[in-house]
């Protein structure tokens, strides 16, 4: 399969909101370019966000436009549920390695769902964090890229895959697909393979899996989002109470010699951002508290931090909580802690406790190989830096291989 | 001490032991709110640092709070900057207490004060003397009323041999008591040296 990439080849890794950039930048400009996503879908963590700031307008927009220039270019080609597992080489002449996972559904799916309707077993839905279940023939999510379904791995092999099988009326569903390690060529690798939220269980004395209404920042979007596992509605783990009386908690993780020593830039303003979620569904009943050390809505988000601001729904407490603890009777928080205006110690009551939960790189850099690193693979960048992180590492790859057919020639 | 006119950060990063620390602190409350004496102190380290920076000298030197602090180490634990708070308290009541400026009546300091003079004399603590000490701080009358509180668990401990009435008049040495009071003055001089002090 040397044949689906040459030297001239610039290979893109992962295909988030950084890696479709990436390639699109380097496809219009005329380059061969393999873009290669671990999912079953492209979109990567921006199209599990409800809305994005600064504008507040949903994922689907950016997104779309970029799948339109992607549909309308022949330079890129896109391979899903790939997983690149080495690279090796250098500038000019790179050999990579891609593990491709089964997918079980052909090309001749038309996105029906007759498979998931057909199918008893159901598994954690990654696509909202785990929060609820799905059935194991599935499509991600309502923008996944290419519209197709996935029958889960886990179905491989038990009646339920049959099932699928028969009740497909395309006669897509291909149980005799395996795992493949595939070796292609590249001139040039961008490496956007983005970012994970820190494991919010490691901050022991805020209590994330040990209280059920503690959640982070990610859940918290799904829990806004009308496709999410509530349906839109911003109600609490524990008893489905509708959670109006809600404490974002910044710099969780982040900032912080004992977990990640950066500030990840975008918890700040997508707590910010959350408020306004909760001023949505609840009106002036809304009640926020963002608990800071300092609030970091870099340069034009200053806008949005003052209207955020002027909001009578939002307030504002300087401290960092030290610790949660959980009221049991009602299954409240109550976060303890001392505000650094006046140093008034306080014992906070709330519905519900949001954790801006930061955010670390997915994948280290490869060693032995150099790599264009872009987006949130490179740091914490909200959508906005990653485009033009992802544009400026699309066109060094332009450069090499430039350089590398001028060798040639 | 004229050298830090004014600025009272300098001083504490010149002559406090980990007092360099002070300026990492980014005033977001963790070990304030996570002090379980919390509710008890004057002020809290988050304060305190706030008030070194701000210059508050004599209200820094002259508090009890830092004597307050038990040791549990909670905030070092939990500060996202690391900084080693507990020993910036206890460098903080040393400094102090050097200066002549720690309360005097503070039960840590004057115990503190009972605890090191019962130590360095013979290398060993000698904790009926210690007891004593304490019990009688505050006059005779005082210390017989503890004395007579405390007598059951005294004559348990002789019972198991855990106190020995002799020792108040052949206390227990260490083998070299002389040598571990040079050894300590060697250090006393080092630490003066470092710090400024002139003995
Ligand atoms: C709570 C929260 C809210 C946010 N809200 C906003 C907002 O409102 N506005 C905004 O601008 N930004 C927001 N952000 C930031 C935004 O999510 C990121 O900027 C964006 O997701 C970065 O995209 P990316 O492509 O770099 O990474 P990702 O979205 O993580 O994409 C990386 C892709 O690479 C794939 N991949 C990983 N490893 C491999 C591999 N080995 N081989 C192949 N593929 C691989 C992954 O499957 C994934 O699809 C928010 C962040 C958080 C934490
Ligand atoms: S962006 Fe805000 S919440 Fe996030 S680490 Fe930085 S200061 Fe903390
Ligand atoms: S926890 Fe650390 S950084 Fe935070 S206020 Fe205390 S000393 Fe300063």
């Amino acid at each position: 399969m040397r044949d689906i990439a040459t030297s001239q080849t610039i290979l893109v890794v992962g295909g988030g909101v950084s890696g479709m950039t990436a390639a699109l930048e380097a496809a219009e400009c005329g380059k061969q370019v393999l873009l290669v996503e671990k999912s079953p879908t492209l979109g990567g963590r921006t199209a599990l966000l409800y809305r994005y700031f600064p504008k507040l307008c949903h994922p689907t927009c950016g997104l779309e436009i970029n799948l339109r220039r992607l549909k309308g270019n022949r330079n890129v080609r896109v391979m899903t549920m790939a997983e690149v597992v080495r690279v090796e080489g250098r500038r000019g002449d790179y050999s990579v390695t891609l593990r491709v996972a089964p997918r079980f559904v052909n090309e001749n799916c038309t996105a029906c769902g007759a498979c998931a309707e057909a199918v008893g077993a159901e598994i954690p839905n990654p696509w909202n964090y785990n929060l609820n279940r799905m059935k194991a023939a599935y499509l991600p999510h309502a923008m996944a890229y290419p519209q197709r379904y996935v029958l889960d791995a886990s179905i491989a092999g038990t009646p339920d895959a049959e099932k699928a099988r028969t009740a497909c009326k395309y006669g897509a569903i291909d149980l005799e697909m395996k795992e493949q390690t595939l070796t292609v060529s590249a001139g040039a690798v961008v490496w956007a393979t983005g970012w994970k939220p820190y494991d919010a269980a490691k901050i022991q004395p805020y209590g994330y899996g040990r209280y059920a209404n503690v959640i982070t920042s990610v859940e918290f979007e799904r829990l806004a989002d009308p496709h999410g596992p509530t349906g839109g509605r911003i109600v609490r783990p524990s008893d489905g109470k509708e959670a109006k009386n809600i404490a974002f908690i910044q710099c969780a993780g982040s900032r912080d010699e004992n977990h990640l020593r950066h500030c990840s830039r975008i918890c700040c303003m997508a707590s910010l951002k959350h408020t306004q979620f909760v001023r949505e569904a609840y009106g002036e009943a809304a009640r926020s508290t963002i608990y800071y050390i300092d609030i970091r809505a870099i340069d034009r988000f200053e806008d949005f931090y003052r209207k955020v601001r002027a909001d009578r729904t939002v307030k504002f407490v300087k401290s960092k909580p030290a610790r949660i603890a959980e009221d049991r009777a009602s299954g409240d928080v109550v976060l303890h802690g001392v505000d650094t205006e006046g140093y008034h110690r306080y014992a906070a009551q709330h519905d519900l406790a949001v954790l801006a939960i930061g955010m670390e790189t997915a994948v280290p850099l490869p060693q032995d190989a150099e790599v264009f690193p872009a987006g949130c693979a490179a740091d914490a960048l909200d959508v906005n830096r990653s485009v033009q992180s992802s544009t400026a590492a699309a066109l060094r790859a332009i450069q090499v291989v430039n350089r590398a057919a001028r060798a040639e020639s | 001490m004229s050298a830090y006119q004014g600025d009272f950060l300098k001083e504490v990063e010149a002559r406090v032991e980990e007092g360099e620390w002070v300026k990492m602190c980014m005033q977001c409350g963790v070990c304030a709110g996570s002090c379980p004496f919390g509710p008890h102190w004057e002020h809290s380290p988050q304060k305190i640092f706030m008030m070194i920076r701000a210059g508050k000298r004599e209200e820094v030197l002259t508090s009890d709070a830092m004597w307050m602090c038990t040791s549990c180490y909670n905030c070092v634990v939990r500060c996202p900057r690391k900084l080693p708070i507990t020993q910036i308290m206890h460098g903080l009541a040393t400094y102090a207490h050097r200066l002549g400026l720690a309360p005097k009546m503070q039960p840590t300091r004057r115990f503190s004060v009972t605890f090191w003079s019962n130590l360095t004399r013979t290398g060993r603590v000698n904790e009926l003397k210690l007891v004593l000490q304490v019990y009688f701080r505050n006059g005779f009358a005082a210390g017989l009323k503890e004395f007579w509180n405390m007598r059951r668990v005294g004559l348990r401990l002789l019972a198991a041999k855990r106190m020995n009435p002799f020792e108040l008049v052949f206390p227990h040495r260490c083998k070299d008591a002389k040598g571990i009071q040079r050894m300590l003055a060697k250090a006393c001089e080092i630490e003066n040296r470092k710090r400024g002090f002139s003995q």
